[in-house]
């Protein structure tokens, strides 16, 4: 450990709270429909978005239409991206296949597809042996974007059922995504990738470089529009990288700033949301009470990683290395980090990525040593709630808040209310199967393919047979449940044995079970958000008396984590027993 | 419900155009004029001809000849560190370095395979180093960076104390001062982002082609 690694995870905190809290004054602003100062340059690009789609923006709609539209677009998504995918061939006339990849098979298509339309990103592929430059953009870009924007739709319609205060409408699906395509993720998209070419990143759509270099071997080089899907990667906490080592690549993550640039990107709009929603409620003390949950807890995740890689890996100690600071050299666990993160920059990427639903990685998770990577399966574990994807981390928060509220309703013994409203059986009912679906299907599924032979076909050499084996089976569930994206790599849902996709094929087992665990994690606890928001966006709202339960204070954050950590630990302790911790337990070698 | 379909289907055609085709045609058109090095790799030259990108970390190594023939293992050619050269960290991509099929080596923290590949690269580092380094070299004082394979096969850097250790073989096979070569690991050192992101570390090819420049035995 070093004085400024340290130094780099308290600016970071610092300069997130900063950036977020304006962003959540927009951000507001944008959803209220109130005016803000990018009006002039979108105004007009919305009415003609609405006219060609044919929506009436006034119109609000209920839970039920809301939800409609949406399972409906992100149906309409899914079927364009496995087109474009399955027929990747066929594009080779833009010139934006120059490798001319084949496309990959109809199951690791379907993984694939289902991953990006689900904002997780898990990718049974390695981008540069598998996409083509069209795919990557008119596939997989456009849908960084849209289920980025779906999720913070749902988040913006559950605030506008706790907050509404009359009738059945909470709000209209076209409105807000369109608004935060528009509003929110083109423009800081845009100046991101900027700033990614201005440090280093590429973005061309040239052939591979292949070149002999100064000593006379061959060399090769991956190309392509990396900067444009990097940036909206980071900032709609999709995760899939361009390449196959993801942000490690220097293309992707060139300097020690677009580290940190990347880092902002993932967590600012999930923290903004927060403030957000604190000036929606009418009381910014709510959003101030939720991120300090959420800071709290990501501050602890943080400095157990760091301290876990600085100490070094056994393997490492093993094989005699010293893993201390010396001159020069930063020490700790180096296996799968790069040189210019340093295990400071990796451990804070590492705990970003999997607090929200990113999943991007700098380093390589499966290398971190047990009590590290412990760390990334607690974060999967509390569900995406510490700060949590765009939107879907809010949403998730809020019914976590609805169920604390409940709670502490039950312990001062009176009807639990949330801002002035009664929290009664039927959305008691609606949260706890929301918040349930995902734990269930990471479990189920990972049980699954524990169980099962065509399953543990998955599990790498290296680590089958051993807790490293099921680590890596729990991980890949629990990611894709949870709509994350980050992997220990080792397990696999394709085989590849030459570039360009020739003789590939997928491991039909993973790529299904995968696909539709994320499916299902992702739209099940959608409808569960959006049916509470139906459920609250009526009822009367009663005056804060003496008696009533504050949810802005201290003893409210205390409680709130108490309920994360509890549903969390109790769901996944012994999974979680098997796998990391026997690893950060012992000094052994297997 | 009829009209969900219709504007789904719509609006996914023309958000595809708007965020898939527009937005990166934009991006790539301001970063062709405005950073046309950056945006192109930062491909780096010698006498007119490609030798590199400054970002993408090579193997430094020469191909083994037996017989007039190169030699291969395992469909790939065997290659030995070229011992004039600054090397770059261990990497998991087959073959060393490929940055056109980038990999982890996802290896596990306790796992046996783990240990066996740290103890290799320990040899072959102290194989390559010991005979010029000024004290013992061994496992103990090999720095982690070049024992530990990095995260994307390609990572340009090693780290500062890496390339100390290495300037002493690079001085003593070029017949150059050691002060000479230790003056341009400074110089290609790079710093932190904003002075505290990150660690700093030395670009390997830069240090290999200023090393070129500056003579002393090439062959």
């Amino acid at each position: 450990m070093t004085f400024t690694g340290w130094l780099t995870i308290v600016l970071f905190v610092v300069a997130l709270s900063v950036l977020a809290m304006p962003l959540g004054r927009y951000m507001a602003a944008v959803y209220a429909g109130q005016r803000t100062v990018l009006d002039p340059l979108f105004l007009t690009p919305e009415r003609l978005f609405y006219r060609i789609m044919r929506v009436n923006p006034e119109q609000g709609q209920d839970w039920k239409a809301y939800a409609k539209s949406l399972i409906i677009f992100s149906l309409a998504g899914w079927l364009l991206l496995y087109l474009i995918l399955r027929t990747q061939g066929l594009w080779n006339w833009t010139g934006l296949n120059p490798e001319h990849f084949h496309s990959a098979p109809w199951n690791v298509t379907f993984n694939t597809t289902s991953s990006f339309v689900t904002n997780t990103n898990w990718q049974y592929y390695g981008g540069e042996t598998t996409m083509s430059y069209f795919s990557q953009m008119a596939g997989l870009t456009v849908q960084n974007f849209l289920s980025a924007g779906v999720g913070i739709a749902v988040a913006v319609a559950l605030i506008r059922g706790i907050i509404g205060r009359s009738g059945k409408s909470i709000g209209n699906f076209w409105q807000d995504l369109i608004r935060t395509v528009l509003w929110v993720l083109t423009p800081i998209a845009f100046v991101v990738a900027l700033v990614l070419v201005f440090q280093g990143s590429i973005q061309n759509f040239s052939h591979y470089l292949n070149f002999n270099g100064p000593t006379g071997l061959a060399n090769s080089i991956a190309m392509g529009p990396v900067a444009s899907q990097e940036a909206i990667k980071e900032l709609g906490t999709n995760g899939g990288g361009f390449f196959n080592t993801n942000s490690a690549h220097p293309f992707e993550n060139p300097t020690g700033f677009t580290n940190l640039v990347e880092m902002l990107s993932v967590l600012i709009i999930p923290a903004a949301l927060v403030f957000m929603y604190g000036r929606m409620a009418g009381n910014r003390r709510q959003g101030y009470a939720i991120y300090a949950t959420m800071a709290v807890m990501f501050l602890g995740a943080v400095c157990v990683a760091y301290v876990a890689e600085a100490h070094g890996s056994p393997a490492q100690h093993a094989a005699g290395l010293h893993t201390q600071v010396v001159a020069g050299s930063t020490g700790g666990n180096m296996e799968g980090k790069e040189q210019r993160f340093g295990i400071a920059g990796s451990a804070l990427f590492d705990v970003v990525t999997t607090v929200t639903s990113c999943g991007a990685v700098n380093s390589a998770i499966e290398s971190f040593t047990g009590i590290g990577g412990a760390v990334p399966m607690a974060n999967l574990s509390a569900s995406e709630v510490i700060f949590g994807g765009v939107g879907t981390g809010l949403y998730s928060i809020l019914l976590y808040v609805l169920l604390a509220v409940f709670i502490g309703g039950l312990m001062v013994g009176r009807t639990p209310e949330y801002l002035g409203k009664k929290i009664e059986g039927r959305e008691i009912k609606l949260v706890a199967l929301g918040l349930l679906i995902t734990p269930l299907s990471a479990l189920f599924s990972t049980a699954l393919a524990t169980a099962s032979a065509a399953g543990r076909q998955s599990i790498s050499a290296a680590a089958a047979g051993t807790p490293q084996g099921f680590s890596e089976t729990f991980y890949a569930y629990l990611s894709q449940a949870n709509n994350n994206g980050s992997a220990f790599a080792g397990y696999g849902g394709f085989v590849q044995p030459n570039a360009g996709n020739l003789g590939s094929h997928g491991i039909t087992f993973a790529d299904l079970l995968g696909g539709f665990t994320m499916l299902f994690a992702r739209f099940a606890p959608i409808l569960f958000a959006l049916a509470v928001a139906g459920a609250l966006v009526g009822k009367r709202v009663s005056p804060a008396g003496l008696g009533t339960m504050r949810t802005d204070n201290p003893t409210f954050v205390v409680l709130l984590i108490g309920v994360i950590v509890l549903v969390g630990a109790l769901t996944f302790f012994p999974a979680l027993l098997l796998g990391p911790i026997v690893q950060g337990l012992t000094g052994h070698l297997y | 419900m009829k009209r969900d379909f219709i504007t789904a289907g719509i609006g996914i055609v023309v958000l595809t155009l708007f965020c898939g085709i527009l937005y990166p045609l934009v991006i790539t058109g301001i970063s062709q004029v405005a950073f046309p090095g950056n945006a192109n790799g930062q491909q780096v030259k010698v006498n007119g001809k490609l030798v590199g990108s400054q970002l993408i970390g090579q193997n430094f190594a020469t191909q083994v000849f037996k017989n007039g023939k190169p030699e291969m293992q395992s469909g790939e050619p065997v290659t030995n560190p070229d011992p004039r050269y600054f090397q770059t960290r261990p990497s998991a991509t087959v073959p060393p370095n490929n940055a056109a099929a980038t990999t982890f080596s996802n290896l596990g923290p306790n796992n046996t395979a783990t240990e066996q590949e740290i103890s290799s690269n320990i040899k072959a580092y102290i194989a390559l180093n010991g005979p010029y380094y000024s004290g013992k070299l061994t496992a103990a004082n090999v720095p982690v960076d070049a024992a530990n394979t990095s995260a994307s096969g390609i990572d340009p850097d090693i780290s500062v104390r890496n390339a100390d250790i290495q300037a002493h073989r690079v001085a003593a096979v070029r017949r150059l001062p050691l002060a000479t070569v230790m003056k341009l690991v400074s110089k290609y050192t790079g710093g932190r982002g904003l002075g505290f992101s990150g660690e700093p570390g030395v670009d390997v090819l830069d240090l290999n082609l200023a090393l070129d420049r500056t003579g002393g035995v090439r062959a």
